[in-house]
């Protein structure tokens, strides 16, 4: 027979060490059912058929947060075998509030007191006998930190599922106790009998679950309220109140008889940091310092190494293993391109040509006598500008030397250079040591099996690209992942929220809200992912869907592009933005808590601030490891089928009547092209409903550097580059349109699979990507009405129809209330008050 | 008095919680109850949450939710 024990306990009171320590690497990571609660279980060590249940950390079996929620519906509809309730031994009393509901709910319940280490150092002393009387239930002291007990408490655990019950030996004042045994009898009487007593008191506080779930009739709830009234009265209190008193007051009456604290007035080691960490003058800078130094390792330093590790190399042409090799083959690469494009400023060859042959090549190119200074236009290959840059043909004057302007080599030298090195471009496996990437290898393999080029482009283009765009944000995300959880499990992380709750609470978020929009100006992904440090699931769903908002280091490319290519590289764009990103943040914040799917006072902000203390290296790395390893496992199906299924629109199409794979610059023939064509009238009313545009804006799901690429190719080939086919193809009205809509809408497949892993539920990973489109397109929507209105081009439907859609934007942001309906409901409890007065 | 007037390092305790509903049930949940010696530890560098030490821990709560909370000094 299996046997199910739940780990119960207070956050912060060691409860995730218990549990690792108890189960070791037989762990279960989920949610709970339709919630964004993680759910944990595991098998403890050495017993095959004991089942861990962990618990959401609680203060109390309230109906009133989700986590209390979770937690009791667990208890009282799965009914555990028994309960292990881990209490911190350095705050007793707040710790036992929990007890005291939990031995009544007729569960075998053994309290482990932790932290016995810390006690017994600090000189303190705990009467675990006396406190085991006074609770009705066995008591044993651990340390989870250290080990010790652990193993002991497990055993009286199980032990106490096999043959014990706990009897509640704590007893309310008079009238409450009248009132609970008038309640047991009228209504609760045919339930076993070790649970009317926790049926009892939750009817006696006007429970508004309980009193659904029990259904009962108006008759005996008037006959019961009689007599809860009549206590309320006696002891001039609300019933739940009176229950609430009562049990601390009897905690502080048993904690008088076991617990001796050997009175210290130093301030611990905890208080002096706080004293300094959230100081009045000191609190923000050092918020400041710390968000930098998380912003700068994971998105920066180790960040973006790992990142384009992941990216380039292993899911790329390969990486020079421990980095040998790389300085020397960029600097064999940077002269290359520097004798590249000196040479081409005086002679045009493209050694791709069939036709092109060096030797002629170099002696063509030494007949060149040219003037003594030319230009050339270098292409940047992330935006695709031309920048226009000037060579010399055989002396650089000193004052051009150090200009950026200028290519640092000559055109003499540049011919000289290739009459040595010849045209190939240099190849990095020669040097240092290389380490082919995956797809060259798959690619290798396919070629010697003689593949099928449609074949070789789905394993490499759409399986092989799939797999690595999952993968390659695993290395930045361990990296964040790691900050985090030691910022969560040293205490810093709850000062976050003291410090910067006045503003973010404004605009309906928490203050933990601002770390995954900061980690999101770096990649959305492992920003969507950082919301779980949000403890109010409310809050965690509200910065879920906004957090992609704030441009991510992909879109920057895209936006230098639209700048460039528009707007005459005006710096001002990119500044724009993300103030665009950060204001729709704030009206998406404002606007979503007064809708019904946020419906709801937010929740009181009544927060634990746990001592600082250490973290045990094992439990960052674990917490790290299991959630990058939720994101490959939720987030990587969705990721890999959306990769696929653009490949394969994109890279397949009808030609001349035949259905067939295209080649990268064909993308105008392809499946997606006719999509995009199919779907294009919708974005009409936003200035630019071409299927150019949607096309790009279609693969800018895939990763929204890729829009650069596509525009790339279909704006391509005509006469003047890219960036002028793209200027004539968009007014500045248009352009800012197309750029707000693919700043705002639905981000990359990765984060839409971030999103879905910590959303936890369909409805919700469509409401948030529908939300996030939706927005986008009325945005742009109403800069194009409002701007070519007032450029003198508008349309009156049109302008009309963006002002509807302002005017409601401002009634939802400053004229509409709150709604007051409360999600978990207490509209129960207070009519049935109603109905009995 | 309520806890939102008392000024820091001040230790005051609990008369009466007024209000209802999840953010009174919290307060008390917490530990906040009739008769608790409360110490107001500082308050946060933007003016608002407040810190309270109370039963031996570390408390924040918001300066609009601490209003609620009836005290009187010792």
């Amino acid at each position: 027979m299996t046997i199910k024990l739940a780990l119960a306990g207070n956050p912060n009171s060691g409860k995730t060490t218990l549990f690792n320590g108890l189960t070791g690497n037989n762990q279960f990571v989920g949610n709970w059912p339709g919630v964004t609660v993680e759910k944990k279980d595991g098998k403890l060590k050495g017993h095959k058929d004991v089942i861990i249940q962990d618990l959401p950390g609680i203060y109390s079996l309230s109906p009133y947060t989700l986590e209390e929620v979770v937690a009791r519906t667990y208890l009282i509809e799965d009914r555990p075998d028994a309960i292990l309730n881990i209490v911190d031994g350095t705050n007793l009393e707040r710790n036992l509030y929990l007890t005291t509901q939990l031995v009544e709910l007729g569960i075998p319940v053994v309290v482990a007191v932790n932290m016995m280490d810390i006690i017994r150092k600090n000189g303190d002393k705990i009467n675990t006998e006396e406190l085991s009387r006074a609770l009705g239930c066995k008591v044993v002291e651990i340390s989870a930190l250290k080990g010790t007990g652990i193993k002991e408490a497990a055993e009286e655990a199980i032990n106490a599922a096999k043959n014990m019950k706990t009897v509640p030996q704590h007893t309310f004042s008079g009238p409450v106790e009248h009132a609970i045994a008038h309640i047991e009898e009228a209504i609760v009487h045919e339930m076993p009998e070790e649970q009317q007593r926790w049926y009892a008191i939750k009817v006696f506080e006007r429970d508004s679950k309980v009193l659904k779930q029990l259904n009962i009739s108006q008759e005996k709830l008037n006959h019961v309220e009689k007599d809860i009234q009549a206590a309320e009265k006696e002891l001039d209190d609300d019933s739940e109140s009176i229950i609430t008193n009562e049990r601390y007051n009897y905690i502080a009456s048993i904690i008088k008889g076991c617990y001796k604290r050997k009175r210290t007035n130093n301030l611990s080691t905890s208080d002096k940091i706080d004293k300094v960490v959230t100081n009045r003058w000191l609190g923000l800078p050092i918020f400041v310092l710390v968000m930098y130094l998380v912003y700068w390792i994971a998105m920066v330093g180790v960040g973006t190494a790992s990142t384009d590790w992941a990216n380039d190399g292993l899911f790329g042409d390969g990486y020079h293993l421990f980095g040998m090799g790389s300085k020397a083959y960029e600097a064999a690469s940077e002269e290359y391109g520097n004798a590249t494009n000196a040479a081409m400023a005086y002679y045009d060859f493209d050694i791709e040509d069939e036709k092109f042959d060096a030797k002629t090549a170099i002696s063509d190119m030494k007949k060149v006598q040219g003037p003594l200074k030319s230009t050339v236009g270098v292409t940047d290959e992330e935006t695709l500008a031309v920048d226009k840059k000037n060579v010399y043909y055989d002396k650089i004057p000193d004052s051009a030397k150090k200009d950026e302007n200028t290519i640092q080599m000559t055109y003499m030298e540049a011919v000289k250079y290739f009459e040595k090195n010849g045209f190939e471009e240099p190849d990095p496996a020669n040097y240092g040591t290389w380490v082919p990437g995956v797809p060259p290898i798959v690619e290798a393999g396919l070629d010697k099996l003689h593949a099928a080029d449609w074949l070789k482009g789905l394993i490499l283009d759409g399986i092989v690209a799939g797999v690595g765009a999952v993968l390659g944000f695993v290395p930045q995300m361990l990296v964040l992942f790691l900050l985090l959880a030691f910022l969560e499990a040293c205490g810093y992380m709850a000062r976050i929220a003291f410090v910067l709750d006045r503003i973010f609470r404004k605009f309906g978020l928490s203050g933990k809200s601002f770390i995954p929009v900061l980690v999101g100006t770096g990649c959305g992904v492992p920003g969507v992912m950082a919301c779980r440090t949000i403890e109010n699931e409310r809050d965690r769903r509200m910065t879920i869907m906004t957090t992609t908002f704030i441009p991510c280091g992909a879109k920057v490319p895209f936006i230098a592009m639209v700048a460039g290519a528009i707007f005459g590289g005006s710096p001002h764009i990119a500044t724009s933005a993300y103030f665009l990103g950060m204001a729709a943040i704030i009206v998406s914040g404002v606007m979503l808590k007064k809708t019904k799917m946020f419906a709801g006072k937010p929740a009181p902000f009544v927060m634990e601030l746990p001592p600082y203390h250490w973290p045990t290296v094992g439990n960052v790395l674990r917490s790290m490891w299991e959630r990058g390893w939720s994101f490959i496992k939720k987030a990587g199906t969705i990721i890999l089928l959306s990769t696929i299924f653009v490949w394969f629109t994109s890279f397949f199409g009808v030609v001349d009547g035949s259905f067939r794979m295209l080649a990268e610059d064909e993308i105008n023939m392809s499946l997606l092209a006719k999509l995009g064509g199919l779907i294009a009238w919708i974005f009409a009313p936003l200035g630019w409903g071409n299927w150019q545009a949607t096309v790009a804006s279609i693969t800018g799901l895939v990763a929204k550097e890729n829009i650069v690429g596509t525009m790339g190719i279909l704006y391509g080939g005509g006469d003047g580059g890219v960036y002028h086919s793209i200027s004539q193809a968009f007014t500045h009205v248009t352009g800012y349109s197309f750029l707000a809509f693919n700043l705002l809408c639905a981000p990359c497949f990765a984060a839409i699979g971030a999103i879905k892993r910590e959303m936890n539920s369909a409805k919700w990973t469509w409401f948030a990507i529908g939300y996030q489109c939706g927005f986008a397109y009325v945005i742009a929507f109403m800069i194009t009405q409002f701007g070519n209105f007032f450029t003198g081009k508008g349309n009156i439907i049109g302008f009309a129809a963006a002002v509807i859609a302002l005017v409601y934007m401002i009634y939802m942001l400053f004229i509409k209330k709150y709604s007051d309906a409360n999600e978990l409901g207490d509209d129960f409890a207070i009519n049935a008050r109603a109905e009995a007065k | 008095m309520v806890l939102k007037d008392v000024k820091i390092g001040q230790t005051v305790i609990v008369k009466k919680i007024t209000g209802q509903g999840p953010v009174k049930r919290r307060i008390m949940d917490m530990g906040i109850t009739k008769g608790t010696e409360v110490y107001v530890r500082k308050v946060a560098p933007l003016g608002d949450p407040i810190e309270l030490t109370i039963r031996g821990y570390e408390l924040s709560i918001r300066k609009a939710d601490a209003e609620m909370i009836e005290v009187e000094e010792i």
